[in-house]
């Protein structure tokens, strides 16, 4: 089958590989109809995330038809339609039966990697590293979707690819980040981060109540997307000296009730700061830069929530915790639950109150993969978000 | 989840002692001696390389260039750290093999530079044959020291899982050992051959396989097995596992304490040391495997970790499934 490979640094390749199979008995094949390059997958793509292997098959964002199914797989059957969540999670265990997917006691077989790097091993996840398991992604023809009796939701309605494709992980990380930051009725939300996960947790903030949602970013196109689909306010971080202070003129000297860190590891900002990140980061002095961090920390109201769905590989450096310590600030994190997500968010997709298909600006054949993770890099022609078709 | 790890010396795994085999316990002070030496040599050729690398380099014959000075400036700081090691005594034996494993280094590097023609090979001949002639001496020192540290004799592992099973489900699939194979990768078969014995088959990495005789020394239902290899086997091995209940309907807790002594002797067990032994990882894997056995039925398998060795994350092949 074909497959789009990470092949190195801002190098990857579709490539022929061995069709997946059977490999254990909760097993299921499924053909990939839809599939999507997720902002994570950038970090990949920049060499940011370790222990990559030179060939691994890439993609988390997928969705398809089910071809085969291993012998305990009881509730699908060859010919459901399925969104696949990006965590790989076994049903069984304490952190599953309590509704933490993504941190799956038993679905990472190199769990001892990401023991040596984080104390303790979340869940495995496709096409993201052998820290996280080795397994094949979903940007090809064909995956192995492993514990498919707990993980894959059957879409057999009306809806289309594009709309439920995004259940697969930005949709529910979205929501997730906005689930965290404990909206009320009257809040003000501040989201760090455009992109489609930006996009999805300022959607969800209003969903979940909240009066006003201020969106930061610095791509025009982006800003305008979060005021037009979901009636955020923007700030453009080039256009202002300081966001903290943009923030607090914004929230009459407060600041927002809850911030969300839609960006992650790789976050930009004009002047010295950083400088000082990229440069520390290119030394291995720190693995991440958490500039949108320390400002989503600063700005936050007293007695506030911050909540961090961009994605951390490793060590930070400069973190506030002196402002997070001393105002009373809650921190909430986590790689998206998605299975705890799927089902309440399809209903609101079914229901009318979202449409998760406006982040959609690109569509291009899985051969084509290579240009599509390039035109999303470097922000070409207003890229949003690329769907692959099989 | 977590592994948890603790290491013992002395005793054994159910509380009972090792027996140390009528064995005379050689004194400390046997090697100590010949260790001390060997520590201040590789300190003072430590400093030559580090400090004048091209007279070392003019005196051993070898060319003189940028490279072949930075090489000499690394062997220098090894050669210091391993002094360091042997002067510091408590894991002597330890830094006296790290010697060893430095030499074979550097007759790695002379045996090239024996080939190049920039080489003045008398010169480096020499510095050969010294090499050769200060190996000898370490593994000899090594050897001695290794003696002379009786509790580092068996390799020991306290690892610890918590299972969603309850102490009963979980102790009596251990206690029927033919299912053991199922998680522990290197395990072929166990036999139960009598009452409280068994035989067991391993077969390892290298290819080579194992095979030993094991009695349960002590059996308290749903709360400890404990077992140890009958005399003469080839592999020295005693272990216990207990089953506790975990707080708040956790399920299980299990501690695993495993001590063996693998085949090949001293020379094997101290470089399996020196290298950061692999039974603690491999016992750590195992009880995650039986984690997964007794949680979600089997044991998972990723792409890339469905074949031995490193792989990419991308489908194996047939052909590779059924090698």
């Amino acid at each position: 089958m074909k497959a789009n490979c990470w092949m190195g640094k801002h190098n990857v390749e579709v490539r022929d590989v061995p069709d997946p199979r059977i490999l254990n008995s909760r097993d299921a094949i499924v053909r990939i109809t839809s599939t999507a390059i997720c902002g994570s997958d950038l970090h990949l793509y920049n060499g940011f995330v370790p222990t990559m292997e030179r060939g691994d098959v890439l993609g988390h964002e997928f969705m398809g038809e089910v071809m085969e199914v291993g012998r305990d797989v009881k509730n699908l059957k060859a010919g459901d339609r399925v969104v696949v969540p990006f965590p790989i999670a076994c049903g069984n265990c304490w952190h599953c039966q309590h509704g933490f997917y993504s941190t799956c006691e038993n679905s990472n077989p190199n769990a001892w990697m990401a023991e040596k790097m984080w104390g303790h091993s979340p869940s495995g996840i496709y096409g993201y590293s052998h820290l996280l398991g080795g397994f094949a992604g979903g940007q090809a023809q064909y995956v192995r979707v492993p514990y498919a009796d707990v993980g894959p939701l059957k879409v057999d309605d009306g809806l289309s690819d594009d709309q439920v494709l995004f259940l697969s992980d930005i949709f529910p990380t979205g929501y997730m980040g906005a689930e965290m930051a404990d909206i009320h009725p009257g809040d003000v939300v501040a989201v760090w981060g455009c992109g489609p996960v930006g996009q999805f947790a300022i959607a969800s903030a209003f969903l979940l109540g909240a009066e006003r949602v201020i969106a930061i970013d610095r791509f025009p196109y982006r800003l305008q997307m979060a005021r037009e689909r979901s009636r955020a306010e923007t700030i453009d971080y080039e256009d202002v000296d300081n966001v903290v202070d943009a923030l607090r003129e914004l929230t009459g000297g407060r600041g927002p009730d809850a911030c969300i860190d839609a960006v992650g590891m790789e976050a930009h900002t004009h002047g010295l700061e950083y400088a000082y990140d990229r440069t520390k980061q290119a030394l291995m002095l720190e693995t991440d830069r958490p500039i949108a961090l320390r400002e989503a920390v600063m700005a936050c109201r007293n007695g506030g929530t911050v909540s961090v769905i961009g994605v951390y590989g490793g060590f930070i450096d400069k973190f506030p915790m002196g402002s997070v310590m001393n105002r009373s600030l809650t921190l909430r994190s986590g790689q998206c639950h998605v299975q705890r997500y799927m089902r309440p968010l399809l209903e609101r997709i079914r229901n009318g109150e979202i449409d998760p298909s406006f982040v959609i600006t690109h569509r291009l054949p899985l051969d084509q993969a290579p240009e599509g993770y390039d035109m999303f890099l470097n922000k070409r022609d207003n890229c949003e978000k690329v769907v692959l078709t099989a | 989840m977590g592994t948890a790890t603790r290491s013992e010396t002395q005793r054994g795994g159910a509380g009972l002692p090792l027996q140390t085999r009528g064995t005379r316990a050689p004194s400390r002070r046997e090697g100590a001696g010949l260790a001390t030496a060997l520590g201040w040599f590789s300190i003072g050729l430590g400093l030559a390389e580090l400090v004048a690398p091209q007279r070392m380099a003019r005196m051993i014959g070898v060319r003189d260039d940028e490279e072949s000075r930075n090489v000499m400036r690394a062997v220098g700081a090894r050669e210091i750290a391993s002094g360091i090691g042997l002067l510091s005594q408590p894991a002597a034996a330890r830094w006296a093999w790290s010697r060893v494993a430095g030499d074979a280094m550097d007759l790695t590097l002379l045996g090239r530079a024996l080939t190049s023609d920039s080489t003045q090979r008398n010169r480096t001949t020499a510095a050969t044959a010294a090499v050769i002639g200060i190996s000898a001496l370490d593994v000899y020192a090594g050897r001695r020291l290794s003696r002379a540290e009786p509790a580092r004799r068996l390799a020991r592992v306290t690892r610890s899982i918590t299972i969603g099973r309850s102490p009963e489900e979980v102790y009596r699939f251990w206690h029927d050992f033919e299912n053991l194979p199922r998680f522990m990768r290197y395990l072929e078969s166990v036999r139960v051959t009598g009452d409280r014995r068994s035989h067991w088959t391993a077969k390892m990495p290298t290819g080579m396989r194992l095979e030993w005789d094991a009695e349960i020394t002590e059996d308290r239902p749903n709360e400890l097995i404990a077992w140890r290899s009958l005399e003469g086997s080839e592999v020295r091995t005693e272990g216990a596992v207990r089953f506790r209940e975990a707080p708040g309907g956790r399920g299980t807790e299990v501690v695993v304490n495993l001590s063996y002594q693998p085949p090949g002797g001293v020379v094997t067990t101290k470089l399996a040391q020196l290298f950061r032994a692999i039974p603690d990882y491999e016992i750590e894997r195992e009880l995650r495997a039986f984690k997964q056995v007794m949680e979600t039925g089997e044991v998972l398998v990723s792409d890339a970790t469905v074949r031995p060795g490193p792989h990419p994350a991308v489908p194996p092949a047939e052909e590779e499934l059924r090698a």
